[in-house]
């Protein structure tokens, strides 16, 4: 079945109304449907084989007729995908392999019995509705609300659910500045990490004489662990199609860019089509619903620098050159792409625009706290039992992600910390879980909003480990241009390198210090300007980890290869095992007879310790 | 029969030239046709060789230090050829706390070859990668385009032999 058979060039606003009706009253949109999650993450775990299996067994059954197969976006929870959702009574299933769903079929949908098995355990009970489950109830899918619903390759889907709306309402009945003065009255701030009011950008642009001007979507999603971006980019492009096309009209652009990162191919496939329709049937192209507006976007494609995602940089790269910041001002408002004035705001801000043009700046203001406005989508990941893709009103506090909706740490050890804003962000330790994810509440805590990378950490993560890790990051990614940010983090990850090799001084954190202001202060673009932060944010919350290391040359976490001892226990049976991997030739002993081993001889590999069966040998 | 090698990539490269001449030139009208050109040229050939650079150079007229300068700011442009396949183990911050670099250990061992390297059976590239977006999933390593979850280092040897037996599995449907 498909309801793209109903779409034609749409030539105005009447006829978008009227082929939303049509769509809503056709037999296919009414149709009960089967939710197969086709999201990166369910994809990887196997969810198109799970749909083809309900192909067949769909039709071995003869319901083909009546029961619909939508493949969604990005369901959320991607830790317990294929996820599939029985559109009729709800019911949400986990892990679901091809060899399930003849018994779905079978039991549930013929039967009415709903299968035990694959519900999602809560507390030990079992919850079939998805609306009932806690990782849902307590979310507000705003921007997420046709993931999950649609098939992203059909703009019949989007254009059924309301889309397109907002643009046809801005194109017939707003000026360009009450669009701009819409968007200020919301209280949006961009979503690509540094929290700008959106209305201010656009307001800068529209006012400039030019005319010639670019609207840019930033799809380069840098931040390493997360994926909110890459969701919506795949679960519903038409929306970000649809923002652009608004934010183009606001500030009298005609040409749109979407920069994607290489590293997201499906998201680059399903935006392709999402244009390729939308052209299709009118809605970006020339002379859009008739009113004389016209908007081209093409797409450019990354190829894996994590600097091109700041805005400076990412201009330059379009413009075909090395991807190195320029310095601001002027601003990309003034002079961007080719020197024209040039808007660039992020995958999840342009996707908030149809929301806010339909609800009103207003009503859309409703939403999260004082100072910032709306949702805010985010990643989770790391030690949390539900790993996935979450949506909360901004100012919700950091417990209720991790534990409400997250369901808590996957491993039998305790929250330590959670790493936001990646390598421009901090760690929040767990007496400030109950901080509220918002701009001002996270700067406080010397973290950051970001865009939204949320990582869980439990204790056996070490956080002079983390620091060292996240200054490779920026040392790796700094493009080269400026000074303090090319030779100061590569001073300050030999400074933390030496601290975990246990070769640290006590001097050493002032100096960390004192690099850190240098750094900030003196870099060319926000990657070195921010770039000290995970440093600072440990050395804040931690610093008892740092003197461990300096002083007792001790890593509680054992994580810190040199600061290791491994150790061979009586209980050893002397199966020689561990003798035989060692490539060193550091451990001794006689057949059954307990080993020992030569910790001047060890380089710390770890074979031991993975080879042994008996659990005679440990690490500390 | 064996081909006679005419480019270091090992393909018939008059074929891919030609070919990557007609793509140059669809791209030229374009405002910052050098980066694509460049992407296209990576997919073809799988590296970016020296007869392709001067090409590019040529035909877009840009300096052969601005398109030597590009493909080394950007790390999916190689100037080497790569294995068949492209293995990358995802070090982002996901990835990285849950043991990626176990598993970075384990292939350089399985595969005796460093970060950057290729085996000599010009079977296997090694790389590393910041974050995928699989990130629920951690850790993640993809081989070319397939992903490969919750991996483990003892994972690593199975996934290897299942891609040397992919390429047999290749090999014998062309005979
Ligand atoms: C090093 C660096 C990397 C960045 N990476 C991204 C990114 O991947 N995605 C993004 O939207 N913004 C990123 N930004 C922020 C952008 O420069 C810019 O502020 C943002 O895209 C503006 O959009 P917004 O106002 O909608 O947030 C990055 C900034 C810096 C300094
Ligand atoms: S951190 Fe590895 S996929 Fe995101």
């Amino acid at each position: 079945m498909d309801i793209n058979k109903y779409m034609h060039v749409l030539k105005n606003a009447e006829d978008l109304t009227t082929l939303c009706d049509t769509l809503l009253k056709s037999k296919e949109y009414n149709s009960e449907k089967i939710y197969i999650c086709a999201g990166g993450g369910c994809i990887a775990s196997g969810s198109m084989k799970v749909k083809d299996a309900f192909v067949s067994q769909l039709s071995n059954a003869k319901l083909d007729g009546t029961l619909e197969i939508m493949e969604t976006g990005c369901l959320g929870p991607c830790a317990i995908g294929p996820v599939v959702v029985i559109g009729k009574d709800d019911t949400f299933y986990q892990k679901v392999r091809a060899q399930d769903v003849k018994e779905i079929v079978e039991q549930h949908l013929i039967g009415g019995k709903i299968i035990e098995n694959l519900l999602h355990p809560v507390d030990e009970q079992k919850v079939s509705k998805k609306s009932e489950l806690p990782f849902f109830k307590n979310q507000d899918k705003q921007v997420l609300r046709n993931c999950g619903k649609i098939n992203p390759t059909k703009i019949a889907d989007y254009i059924a659910c309301g889309g397109y709306k907002a643009l046809s309402k801005v194109l017939t009945s707003m000026s360009s500045e009450q669009v701009v003065q819409e968007v200020t009255v919301s209280g949006l701030r961009g979503r690509g990490g540094a929290g700008f009011p959106t209305g201010t950008k656009w307001n800068f642009a529209r006012k400039s004489q030019d005319t010639e001007k670019y609207i840019l979507c930033n799809a380069d999603e840098g931040d390493p662990g997360a994926f909110m971006d890459r969701s919506i980019l795949e679960g519903d492009p038409h929306s970000i199609i649809e923002g652009m096309a608004i934010g183009a009209f606001a500030i009298g652009s005609s040409t749109g860019y979407v920069y994607v990162r290489a590293e997201y191919p499906l998201a680059i496939e399903r935006l392709q089509i999402a244009i390729d329709q939308a052209q299709e049937f009118g809605l970006i192209g020339k002379n859009i619903f008739g009113t004389g507006f016209n908007f081209d976007l093409e797409i450019r494609k990354g190829s894996g620098a994590f600097v091109c995602g700041e805005e400076t940089a990412l201009i330059t790269s379009i413009e075909g050159n090395r991807g190195e910041p320029r310095p601001r001002p002027p601003f990309p408002a003034e002079k961007g792409l080719w020197n024209k004035p040039t808007v660039l705001n992020n995958v999840e801000t342009f996707s908030n625009i149809p929301l806010l043009i339909n609800k009103g700046g207003a009503q859309f203001a409703e939403i999260g706290t004082e100072k910032s406005k709306g949702t805010k989508i985010f990643a989770l990941a790391g030690t949390v039992k539900i790993s996935g893709l979450v949506e909360v009103p901004v100012g919700t506090p950091l417990r209720k992600l991790v534990y409400d909706i997250g369901g808590g740490i996957s491993t039998n050890k305790k929250y330590k910390a959670a790493q936001i804003g990646g390598p421009s962000g901090g760690c929040i330790p767990a007496e400030h879980l109950d901080v509220p994810l918002d701009y001002e509440s996270l700067n406080k805590l010397g973290a950051i909003m970001g865009s939204g990378g949320l990582i869980v950490m439990d204790e056996s993560s070490c956080m002079v480990d983390v620091a060292r890790f996240f200054l490779e990051f920026v040392q790796d990614e700094s493009c080269g241009k400026c000074v303090p940010c090319r030779e100061g983090t590569a001073r300050m990850k030999q400074i933390v390198d030496r601290i975990c090799e246990g070769k640290g001084e006590m001097k050493d954190i002032d100096e960390l210090e004192k690099l850190a202001s240098t750094v900030t202060n003196a870099s060319l673009c926000g990657l070195g300007q921010t770039a000290p932060n995970p440093v600072l944010s440990t050395l804040r919350h931690f610093k008892e980890e740092y003197i461990e290391h300096i002083r007792d040359k001790k890593c509680r976490t054992a994580v810190c290869k040199d600061l290791i001892v491994f150790e061979i226990l009586d209980k050893c049976n002397g199966c020689q095992a561990c003798k035989k991997v060692c490539p060193v030739e550091a451990i001794h002993g006689e057949k059954k007879q307990a080993h020992i081993i030569n910790t001047e001889l060890c380089i710390r590999c770890g074979l031991c310790l993975s080879t042994c069966k008996f659990e005679a040998i440990v690490k500390y | 029969m064996a081909k006679v090698e005419k480019c270091s990539c090992g393909n018939d490269d008059e074929g891919l030239l030609e070919r990557l001449e007609e793509i140059i030139i669809s791209f030229k009208e374009k405002p910052g046709a050098l980066i694509p050109v460049l992407q296209a040229t990576q997919s073809l050939f799988g590296f970016i060789p020296q007869e392709a650079i001067l090409k590019i150079s040529e035909i877009l007229n840009e300096p052969l230090s601005k398109v030597y300068g590009v493909i080394t700011f950007y790390s999916f442009f190689s100037l080497k050829p790569r294995g068949k396949y492209l293995i990358r183990v995802c070090l982002g911050t996901a990835c990285y706390v849950q043991g990626a670099n176990e598993i970075l250990t384990a292939l350089k061992q399985q595969l005796s070859i460093e970060i950057g390297e290729t085996s000599p059976d010009k079977l296997f590239t090694l790389d590393v990668g910041r974050c995928f977006g699989a990130c629920g999933l951690a850790p993640i390593i993809m081989v070319n385009d397939d992903v490969h979850q919750w991996v483990k280092p003892s994972d690593v040897k199975k996934i290897i032999s299942s891609y040397k037996k992919q390429k047999e599995v290749n090999k014998e449907e062309a005979i």
